[in-house]
């Protein structure tokens, strides 16, 4: 375990926890965003370019931007001043998380005897990944293009704002 | 001789690090790439600064800065003290953390892009098998920045300015992307060195560069209109209007930190004219085969000094767009053109060699030119437009 | 503690973040960034078994990871255009005021 992993792996946790405990919204997108940034070179770390590069391009440059734009379009910027930003039942939502972190990690704990110790480097190019894209991977690809435009026409047919009076 | 000129500096870091043990020669390598970049491009800015402000001058009939040193050249110097001495004004109802952070988020991110960019032959940072991909990525991070500006000065006409810089960055990185991916499928790499050396050949004097081809060209020119409006110059220069929204998303920026994002938006401007001088100027490559003897590192910086002249020529030209027109622009014209651009050259790539290819690629492109040009121009999104309360 | 063990307790305790995030807080935005959270908890397992399982040359776990990115794109525009449309009936994006399956 080097020192690199122990730092990127407290700044993605402290980006999620900041993320999810913050009052204001617009600080819990910009944690969420150090979060996902983090992910991303913990990918790095594990010697996936390719991935960890998406993730910056997809989440930190569009998801993080539709969050705040969200935010700001549903005027919850402002920190509620009535009953705090938690729910009425965060003590059950709080045991059930608590819950789920405690059996995977006993899961995984209990299991640290068994886990591979070293694995010589993978060298993956892009070519590689290109190559299993439009090879074994095209129906995938192919459904998930789909998918992608099925989801940007969508979101704008929901999010369109209709007329009051239509002509 | 001319090897030794055309590889100087690469030599010359050589030598350097020639003087430290085995094991720290790699991680010195790169400390002085960095050190480099970080010294090199904040000169240009300067550089860029002065001719920016000269040449504007010249084209509205007026002299420009010509108080300080001989013909006002050492103007940047002057600027450069004035910012760094100034007073810092946090704005009282600021998000202070937020605030602080966004100048440094935007220089950092901006600065990132040259890891990836080939400025000579060998002089590259890191050559990276995913560079493109790293450099959209980086160049992706600055938009929260800009909006972490807007948000945290508690100013209308800032959160205004960032929302708007924010819209337009999200609808030109777009095509921005679309028309380097037709690069990229002509290329078959992602790695920019790669993308230098395939344009690195010559018919007869001639180079192999993308510009030359149906789609290369038309590539460039979407590139090239993405590109001023992704660093939000003028005729895109919505997010900071100064007639409407005062300075946009840094209005309540002052001193070093007004500074910072000034060099950011050069720094990016430097750093995407470098990309598109790789993909489709040809990198470091010579113009013509028998200038190959001038430094490789010369040429890149020709070009790239050439693009800022081109955006400072078109700042003094054109005049602000209104913003229906420039998302108008953005979603209905150059983003279906891109999408048929990369169909044109898929076709490039599959109609082999021969005269068929040129000619079929350039029909398909100046027939979707011309008829949504026409299309577009029929209606009336780019006309005046009326406005219900203001007559 | 083996690398591969590290990389999972971390995947775990973020899985655990986001659920947590999801479960307890009010806004509807918030919720989804709690989900978004677990979805990359789940791609930093996905690649971490890649790095070290006994076939990375098969690419099956980068490539899960990469498509799992991009459903979540599709999945925060849509989720995020619902949040939009939703305050714009309520008039609230508070899911403990939104009670009522009537419109």
């Amino acid at each position: 375990m080097s020192f690199v992993f122990y730092i990127l792996a407290a700044i993605t946790l402290a980006g999620g926890l900041a993320a999810v405990l913050l009052k204001n919204m617009v600080h819990c997108a910009l944690a969420v965003s150090i979060a996902f940034a983090g992910l991303a070179f913990l990918f790095l770390g594990l010697d996936a370019q390719f991935a960890g590069f998406a993730q910056i391009l997809v989440y930190v440059g569009a998801v993080a931007i539709l969050v705040v734009f969200a935010i700001l379009l549903t005027r919850s910027s402002d920190t509620p001043k009535d009953g705090g930003v938690f729910s009425r039942t965060w003590l059950a939502g709080l045991v059930v998380a608590a819950a789920v972190f405690a059996v995977i990690g006993w899961a995984v704990l209990s299991s640290v005897g068994g886990l591979p110790h070293e694995a010589a480097v993978p060298t993956v190019t892009v070519l590689q990944i290109g190559q299993a894209l439009m090879g074994p991977y095209v129906l995938p690809l192919e459904i998930v293009a789909l998918l992608l435009t099925v989801a940007t026409i969508g979101a704008v047919i929901v999010a369109i704002h209709e007329k009051e009076d239509a002509k | 001789m001319v090897e030794k000129l055309d590889q100087i500096f690469v030599l010359l870091s050589h030598w350097l690090v020639g003087f430290l043990p085995a094991g720290l020669q790699q991680a010195a390598g790169i400390v002085i790439g960095v050190v480099v970049i970080v010294c090199l491009y904040p000169a240009l800015f300067a550089l860029a600064v002065l001719m920016e402000r000269k040449g504007l001058g010249r084209m509205q009939n007026r002299y420009g800065p010509n108080r300080v040193g001989p013909y006002g050249i050492l103007q940047p110097i002057a600027d450069g003290i004035k910012s760094l001495t100034k007073e810092d004004i946090v704005p009282l109802s600021a998000d202070s953390a937020v605030h602080f952070l966004a100048p440094i988020v935007v220089v950092v991110a901006s600065f990132m892009g040259f890891a990836v960019l080939p400025m000579g032959r060998n002089m590259v940072l890191v050559d990276m098998d995913a560079g493109l991909l790293f450099y959209f990525a980086m160049g992706a991070s600055t938009e929260l920045a800009v909006f972490m500006a807007g948000w945290s000065s508690r100013n209308k006409y800032s959160l205004l300015g960032a929302m708007r810089a924010v819209a337009q960055m999200i609808s030109y990185e777009v095509p921005l992307l679309l028309s380097s991916v037709a690069v990229v499928m002509i290329t078959g790499s992602l790695s920019l060195t790669k993308i230098v050396s395939a344009q690195n050949a010559y018919t007869g004097i001639f180079p192999h560069w993308y510009i030359f081809t149906p789609w290369g060209f038309a590539g460039f020119l979407m590139y090239a209109i993405s590109t001023t409006a992704e660093t939000n110059r003028s005729p895109f220069d919505l997010p900071e209007g100064e007639s409407e929204i005062v300075a946009g998303y840094h209005t309540e920026y002052s001193g070093f930190k007004f500074a910072l994002f000034f060099l950011g938006e050069y720094v990016a401007m430097f750093s995407i004219s470098g990309l598109g001088t790789t993909l489709f100027l040809g990198g470091w490559s010579a113009p013509f085969s028998f200038l190959t003897w001038i430094p490789s590192w010369i040429w890149f910086f020709s070009k790239l000094m050439l693009s800022i002249c081109v955006f400072i020529w078109l700042r003094g030209t054109l005049p602000r767009l209104r913003q229906d027109q420039l998302m108008n622009f953005a979603w209905k014209f150059v983003l279906p053109l891109s999408l048929i651009n990369l169909l044109v050259a898929a076709l490039w790539r599959f109609l082999g060699e021969g005269w068929q290819r040129w000619v079929f690629c350039s029909a398909i492109l100046l027939i979707a030119y011309v008829f949504m040009g026409l299309q577009e121009a029929r209606s009336d999104h780019f006309g005046p437009r009326s406005y219900r309360y203001a007559e | 503690m083996t690398p591969l063990a590290g990389y999972l307790l971390v995947a775990a305790l973020l899985f655990a973040i986001g659920l947590a995030g999801a479960l307890t807080r009010r806004n509807a935005i918030l919720v989804l960034i709690g989900i978004e959270l677990m979805l990359n908890a789940a791609n930093l397992n996905l690649i971490a078994f890649w790095r070290y399982g006994p076939h990375p040359e098969a690419l099956t776990g980068m490539m899960f990871a990469i498509f799992s990115i991009a459903v979540a794109a599709a999945e925060a525009a849509v989720g995020l255009g619902l949040v939009i449309s939703i305050h714009r009936h309520a008039q609230t994006a508070d899911l403990d005021e939104m009670n009522r399956m009537k419109g």
